[in-house]
Formats: C-alpha cells, sequence, structure tokens
C-alpha cells in the first residue's frame, strides 16, 4: 500500500501509524454521559467498503491525516490533511 | 458408514469403491428450529453439540461459500490453553480437553498432535509473568512448566539463544498443547452434525434477517431462498460487523487481516510449536513438513484475506532472528485471513440485543483452538437461554461496563487500554 500524503507525496504505509475510522466525534467531556463516552470507544461501523480513516506519518511529516480507502481491496482514493477535513 | 480399521482394510480390499459423501450437502427447507449462520469450524461445532449434547437437530447451518472456506482454511492449526484470566482459562481448557477426546466424539481423524507448545522469554521480568502464568494455568489444572535455559536447549537446541536484543533465557512450556488439522476438524464436525440430521447447505448467504412483528429475528433471507427458524445463531467471525449490520447492529469489533505463510516440506526439526512474542513470531511444523508460522495483524482495517509486504518482512525477520537456519528454507505460499478484532481480544458468546439472534463473534487470532467450547457453548447458550458457565465472561455489554476480559492488554489496537 501506498499512501498519497498532502505534504510528502506517495509515501509507503509502512511509514505511517494507524489510528483507525475517522468518523466517531470525540462527546464533549463536560456534558457527556458513561453512555455516549462508551459509544464512541468501543462499537465500530466496520465499514466493508470506503472508509475514512486517520494515519498518522510517523516517518515522514509527522501530520495527521484522513485517507479514503476501500478495506475490501485497499485501493486508496485520496488523502487531506486531518484538520482540513470535512466535519 | 463407521470410519474404523475393518472399513479401512475393506475398502483397500475392494479398491476403495465404497466410499461414499461424508455428509449430506442439502437443500434448505422452509423452516427450522435453529439456523446457524456460518459453516466453519465454530458453525458446524455448534450444530454438532446442539444436535449431540442438547438434542436439537432439526437444524440447519448456512455457508456463503463452501464449509471450511474461510478462517477455518486460513490458521495456523495451534491448539493451547495457556491462558492467565480467570474469565478465559476455564474456557479455553474446555476446548483442550473436547480437543483430546475429539477424534472417537467425531470418529474422525483430526490428526490431534499434543507435541507442546513453548513460549519464549528474553527477561527477569517476562520470566516473572510466565510463571505467574503458568501458576494461574496450574491453579486451574492445566498442565504448565516453566523451562531455564538449559530446558529450552534441550528442547529446541536450534535457537539463536545469544541474540543480542532478545537473548533466550527461558520459556513456559504446556506440553498438552500442540496443532490439529484444520480441514480435518472442520469435515470431522460436518459428517458428525449431518449424521444426526442436521443439514449443511453451501453457497448460500445471507443477505437479510426476517422480523416479526416485535422486531424479533424469525429467520433468513439468503440467497437460496427465505429460511424461517425459531432462533438464528451468527457465528461467522471476519464478517461479524457486516452480518449484524443487517440486524442493525454496532458490534465492538474491527476486522483485521492477518498473514501466514508456509515453507516447502522438510524433515522434522521444529518441537511443537514455538512462539517469539518479543519479536512477534511463531512457528510449527506440519505433518507434511512444512513449516507453518506468522506473526502480527497488518494492523488496518481489512476484508480483503491479503496483506501487504511490511508485515511480510517483519514476520520473516523475526523468523530469522529466532532460528537463523530457516533462512535456508523456501517460501511456498502465504495468505491472509480476517480477524474479527475486539477491543479487549477477547471473543463475545452471547444474546444479541435483537430477541431471537444470538452471537459467536470477536475471536481475533485465537479461533482456531476454541473451536470444540466454542461450539459446545454457543449450543449451550442457543438451547438453554444460558450462557454456559466457561463461556459466561463473554458478554456483549462487558465494554460498556466495563468488565473487559484484556488477557493480552490489548484489542484491535495497543493504545485502546
Amino acid at each position: 500500500m501506498r499512501i498519497p500524503c498532502p505534504y510528502c507525496g506517495e509515501r509507503d504505509a509502512h511509514e505511517f501509524v494507524y489510528r483507525g475510522d475517522a468518523a466517531p466525534q470525540r462527546p464533549d467531556g463536560a456534558e457527556a454521559n458513561e453512555a455516549a463516552f462508551a459509544d464512541y470507544v468501543y462499537p465500530r461501523a466496520n465499514v466493508a467498503g470506503a472508509m475514512h480513516e486517520h494515519w498518522y506519518h510517523a516517518q515522514g511529516c509527522r501530520t495527521w491525516i484522513v485517507v479514503e480507502r476501500d478495506t475490501r481491496s485497499h485501493a486508496i482514493a485520496g488523502a487531506t490533511l486531518a484538520r482540513e477535513a470535512k466535519r | 458408514m463407521r470410519y474404523s480399521i475393518f472399513s479401512l482394510v475393506r475398502e483397500a480390499l475392494s479398491g476403495h469403491r465404497g466410499w461414499g459423501p461424508a455428509w449430506r450437502d442439502a437443500q434448505p427447507k422452509p423452516a427450522y428450529d435453529v439456523v446457524i449462520v456460518g459453516g466453519g469450524g465454530h458453525g458446524l461445532a455448534t450444530a454438532h453439540y446442539l444436535a449431540k449434547v442438547f438434542g436439537i437437530t432439526n437444524v440447519a447451518v448456512v455457508e456463503k461459500g463452501w464449509i471450511g472456506g474461510g478462517n477455518a482454511g486460513r490458521n495456523t492449526t495451534i491448539i493451547r490453553s495457556n491462558y492467565l484470566l480467570p474469565g478465559n482459562i476455564p474456557f479455553y481448557e474446555l476446548s483442550m480437553q473436547l480437543w483430546e477426546g475429539l477424534e472417537q466424539d467425531l470418529n474422525y481423524n483430526a490428526m490431534v498432535s499434543q507435541r507442546g507448545v513453548l513460549n519464549l522469554c528474553h527477561s527477569d521480568a517476562q520470566r516473572d509473568a510466565y510463571e505467574r502464568r503458568g501458576n494461574a494455568m496450574r491453579l486451574h489444572g492445566v498442565d504448565a512448566e516453566l523451562l531455564d535455559e538449559e530446558g529450552v536447549r534441550r528442547h529446541a537446541p536450534f535457537l539463536n539463544f545469544d541474540n543480542a536484543r532478545f537473548p533466550i533465557k527461558g520459556g513456559l512450556l504446556q506440553r498438552r498443547g500442540g496443532t490439529a488439522r484444520h480441514d480435518a476438524v472442520n469435515w470431522g464436525y460436518a459428517r458428525a452434525a449431518s449424521d444426526r440430521g442436521v443439514d449443511i447447505i453451501q453457497n448460500c448467504e445471507v443477505t437479510g434477517f426476517l422480523r416479526g412483528p416485535d422486531g424479533a429475528v424469525i429467520g433468513v433471507e439468503t440467497t437460496r431462498g427465505t429460511i424461517r427458524a425459531g432462533k438464528v445463531a451468527l457465528a461467522v467471525a471476519g464478517n461479524s460487523s457486516r452480518v449484524a449490520a443487517m440486524a442493525g447492529l454496532r458490534l465492538p469489533i474491527e476486522s483485521h487481516v492477518l498473514q501466514a505463510f508456509v515453507s516447502e516440506g522438510l524433515k522434522p526439526i521444529i518441537p511443537g510449536v514455538i512462539t517469539f512474542g518479543a519479536g512477534h513470531f511463531y512457528i510449527s511444523q506440519s505433518d507434511k513438513g512444512g513449516l507453518v508460522f506468522g506473526g502480527d495483524i497488518d494492523g488496518y482495517n481489512s476484508y480483503a484475506q491479503r496483506g501487504n509486504l511490511p508485515v511480510v518482512e517483519d514476520v520473516c525477520e523475526g523468523g530469522m532472528a529466532l532460528m537463523p537456519m530457516i533462512g535456508r528454507a523456501r517460501l511456498l505460499r502465504s495468505w491472509g485471513g480476517i480477524m474479527d478484532m475486539t477491543m479487549d481480544g477477547s471473543p463475545i458468546i452471547d444474546h444479541a440485543p435483537v430477541p431471537g439472534l444470538y452471537l459467536n463473534a470477536g475471536w481475533c487470532y485465537g479461533g482456531f483452538k476454541a473451536t470444540p467450547a466454542s461450539g459446545w457453548c454457543f449450543a449451550h447458550l442457543i438451547a438453554r437461554d444460558a450462557p454456559h458457565p466457561a463461556a459466561a465472561a463473554y458478554r456483549l455489554d462487558r465494554f460498556a461496563s466495563g468488565r473487559v476480559i484484556d488477557e493480552k492488554g490489548m484489542g484491535a489496537q495497543a493504545n485502546l487500554h
């Protein structure tokens, strides 16, 4: 797998650390109850198909990026900087 | 036909023309008491024990491909019960005891071979951890033996004892552990279940659930028509999230790819199973002579049943560090299987939060050794609507309630605990 880092260009997946599904939103710690946090931490959509996911370019620019990847084929459709990704 | 030395001699003398198919390739009936989704080891074992132990024979096993074509055919065939935590030890030891009587129970040669499982340690801290694990095992009546360096040298003299980073200082040996023939386990369970009246229906993929007016699951929609059922049981590890999603469930599971490798056939060199946890590598030798080995999951979500080269490199480096002689063996095949990785690394055998639906999932990378106990405990849950005592900790709600079973201290990723 080669991941197109927005800064560094296409790099081997070996350089990146995987974080997982980018969809879940961390509940507001001041407001949320236990159930909301359990729902954030444990269950997963575990998509079979196109998935937006967080990768960290640990051995490159050390930036968090959001990669769109198909979990059935490992085909990568694109990547954006995590801070610029649509929420 | 019952297999025995007499049937073998009779067939040998008559040109092997009398062997029939081992199980009936059944057509789906409109309704069953229990429909088991997934014709892998766990689904077939569940059907066998439902019929044999709990007397429920109006059962169908529906399989999207052919039986044993998923993870049942993609594992590395290791059986062991060297667990630490109270929620795990009784369950895996039940499994070990079922393995020990499996061939007599099924009348099928599953090639159970108890040649020992050795976990290597490299430091005082790791030896202490193994001593604790071994003591926990022995307190539960499981065999465990702590070897010093000399003991490991006697057991496996070919290892690289003087590795600069991970010198071998000893190991924890479970002599009753070993390997079994993965295909034979499936075929044996299929044959035994089929003999008792269970319908095994292949090429029959579940596409949805039939729901009653109260929302309960009352059957499955499949590519071969609708099948009604009193109870529907899922044993589809690897794809649990996809199937459960059809019933509106989100499970605490990520699907990951785990690769495994086999070398060309060699003369016997490896005694039993040897694990090199520090280097993410383990190895055994099949009865055919191939070295069967593997390591870590690739580490990203995948349903692709194939992995990538960084992990291939990592596994081979682990192998070369542990036993440099394997550098001369040629790799014959490698493959990937899809693991249900739960968030604490332990399985789930429980009622689904939907009436009529039962869940057997989350086997992470340890499903094969659990096959007999998983089938037995799942059958118990389905038949009696109460968890088997040995599997009572494998609840679905343990994540929300904080009763996780973190045997390895991690789930799908190391940062979850």
